[in-house]
């Protein structure tokens, strides 16, 4: 494409050049002038000064982050609560998504999944109300372990069990919305296949191994991708509902620290060199597992 | 084909259905937990707490009839639809001229634009250097401030632009023959063709607004613009009464747990009245966001 054609272009359709304008400027104003905005990561931010006029000190903010205890703390936090998420709440959905084909009565089928979709609709402030309901002493789980001849504790307050808390309700909330691509993918596999298998004298069992799993495969891949780049992007907003200074050691993670430290405390440069270390993460992490993904299973989304 | 089933395979379809009968039971329970405890007798409720599928006897309608007589519930009310009805607004109208423009293959610069605004997808500046861009806007404590930074998003954009793909191009060439330009054809032709994935859009984007609050939280301090989830986060996280008592008598107290109930469906339902209707649709909209993005 050079310039003379693009001009030619222009000339017979002006209309969609200037029709798709005012969408350019929005993303330049919402997404590029907040990315050139990062580079406050690199200067002793004064809201007074601005960006023009601040003092660039170099990596100095990500040197104060990379010492402080918080570096150590939030990244941990992050990770590991990642890991565990991916460990349990990435399965689940291909598992309940592999159940719920074997059903054969279409309108239970239909029931379960419609019941299973509501959770990710109901907002975040009601989920993690329910979680502080449930989980305090007087709740169900206090119920529970009483009557099971424990004492009962306010769980959400206790740093041990911010982890399992946060998981299972993730599964709760995500399982059945995120079964819907599963379910799309295991009806797009194609009948005669599963003929073709039986007539090799294949059981059921052998069939989803054989049939069923290889043809899912692409989806889970591509759903892996995404999920390896949203590690450092885990719900924030849950974790800002449900931690408290009492769960700091196990619930802090980086996004929230971003949170407490900028947005609180004002600390604009330091804040945004420590979110700018999560985002770069964050992208290398997806170019990285793309790039796996293309390398062995020639899938990749890019 | 007719295959007689042996007993290990019924044996499995029947544990099967009955998992998954007890997964769907698992994913309703907390709500049905909150619907029998709204209709409750609010003084025993009070004191029992603990789990209930089925309301306390006598029951009580004092709560919905409470949550009428709050103002700052109201309040809230009207503002989320508010902000919902600009946020279906503004996304319909960005998302189908940039999806238009952006599917035409007669437009040269086409996907230079596209990885142009995708790329906002994979990296963005990040909470910090968006929220010192409406504080530098002037737009602190302004209705703008929620509305303007979810009026666009890019991957309703990948889901329009793929579809208005699919529409065939006849359609168009015999519009443009006839004399019409981009905006009657957009107009006339393609949007009429399109309502599904608009229809897919606006429960994104509805849902998505419905339910958030962080937004709010950091730039709205007027409680005058509160979306309701502000409130419900009052009542339900910080446990304050505030929200409450703003014109409430003392007798009214014993009413605060059954209240929190209430609260939450007069909240929640709407959306939950709506998404199985639409379900199909929003099936089809991950779908295509999905495989293209």
């Amino acid at each position: 494409m050079n310039w003379k054609q693009l001009a030619a272009n222009y000339r017979s359709n002006k209309l969609l050049y200037w029709m798709i304008l005012p969408v350019i400027c929005f993303v330049i104003l919402f997404s590029y002038v907040p990315m050139f905005g990062l580079t406050m990561a690199f200067q002793d931010y004064s809201l007074v000064k601005g960006i023009f006029g601040s003092k660039w000190i170099g990596l100095e903010n990500f040197q104060d982050f990379f010492t402080s205890m918080y570096f150590g703390r939030t990244l941990r936090n992050t990770l590991v609560l990642s890991f565990f998420d991916l460990l349990f709440s990435f399965p689940a959905p291909i598992i309940l998504a592999l159940m719920l084909n074997e059903v054969r009565r279409l309108r239970y089928k239909k029931l379960i999944q419609t019941i299973s979709y509501m959770p990710h609709f109901i907002s975040m402030i009601v989920v993690a109300g329910l979680i502080m309901e449930f989980t305090n002493s007087s709740g169900v789980i206090g119920s529970i372990v009483s009557a099971m001849g424990g004492t009962p504790k306010s769980y959400i307050s206790l740093p041990q069990y911010f982890r399992p808390i946060f998981i299972v309700s993730e599964i709760w909330q995500h399982v059945g919305f995120n079964s819907i691509i599963y379910l799309a993918a295991l009806s797009g596999i194609s009948e005669d296949l599963y003929e073709a298998a039986r007539i090799d004298g294949a059981g059921r069992f052998r069939q989803m191994l054989n049939v069923t799993l290889p043809g899912l495969t692409p989806t889970i891949i591509i759903m892996f991708i995404l999920r390896c780049g949203a590690i450092m992007n885990l719900n924030f907003e849950k974790v800002l509902l449900l931690y408290s200074p009492s769960t700091y050691e196990t619930a802090d993670i980086i996004s929230t620290y971003v949170y407490r430290i900028g947005i609180i405390k004002q600390k604009i440069g330091y804040s945004t060199a420590v979110g700018l270390f999560n985002s770069v993460v964050s992208f290398a992490l997806v170019l990285t597992a793309n790039k796996i993904s293309k390398t062995y299973t020639e899938v990749s989304m890019f | 084909m007719k295959v007689k089933e042996s007993m290990g395979r019924k044996v499995f379809l029947v544990s099967n259905a009955l998992i998954l009968g007890l997964v769907g039971f698992l994913c309703l329970a907390p709500m049905l937990h909150v619907i029998a405890s709204s209709i409750s007798d609010p003084i025993t409720l009070a004191r029992e707490r603990g789990f209930h599928l089925w309301p306390i006897a006598p029951f009580s309608f004092e709560g919905y009839k409470a949550v009428l007589g709050y103002q700052n519930i109201l309040t809230g009310y009207g503002n989320t639809v508010f902000y919902v009805a600009a946020g279906i607004v503004f996304n319909l109208f960005l998302t189908t001229i940039a999806a238009y423009v952006l599917s035409r293959k007669r437009f040269m610069p086409g996907n230079v634009i596209m990885l142009f605004i995708a790329f906002t997808m994979l990296f963005n500046g990040g909470l910090i250097p968006n929220y010192l861009l409406i504080v530098r806007m002037g737009l602190v404590d302004n209705r703008l401030a929620v509305i303007l930074p979810s009026a666009f998003n890019a991957f309703n954009l990948v889901i329009m632009r793929t579809s208005m793909k699919e529409i065939p191009e006849a359609l168009e060439e015999s519009a443009r023959l006839d004399g019409a330009n981009d905006l009657q054809i957009l107009w006339h032709i393609i949007i009429p063709v399109s309502q599904a994935t608009m229809a897919v859009i606006t429960l994104f984007v509805a849902v998505s607004i419905w339910n958030s609050w962080f937004t709010a939280s950091i730039y709205l301090t007027d409680r005058a613009k509160w979306p309701l989830q502000l409130f419900l986060r009052e009542v339900l996280i910080n446990n304050s009464q505030r929200s409450l008592n703003a014109g409430v008598k003392a007798s009214a107290m014993t009413l605060q747990t059954l209240v929190k109930y209430c609260v939450i469906v007069v909240a929640t339902l709407p959306i939950l009245f709506i998404y199985p209707f639409l379900q199909k649709y929003f099936v089809k909209g991950i779908m295509i966001g999905s495989i293209k993005g």
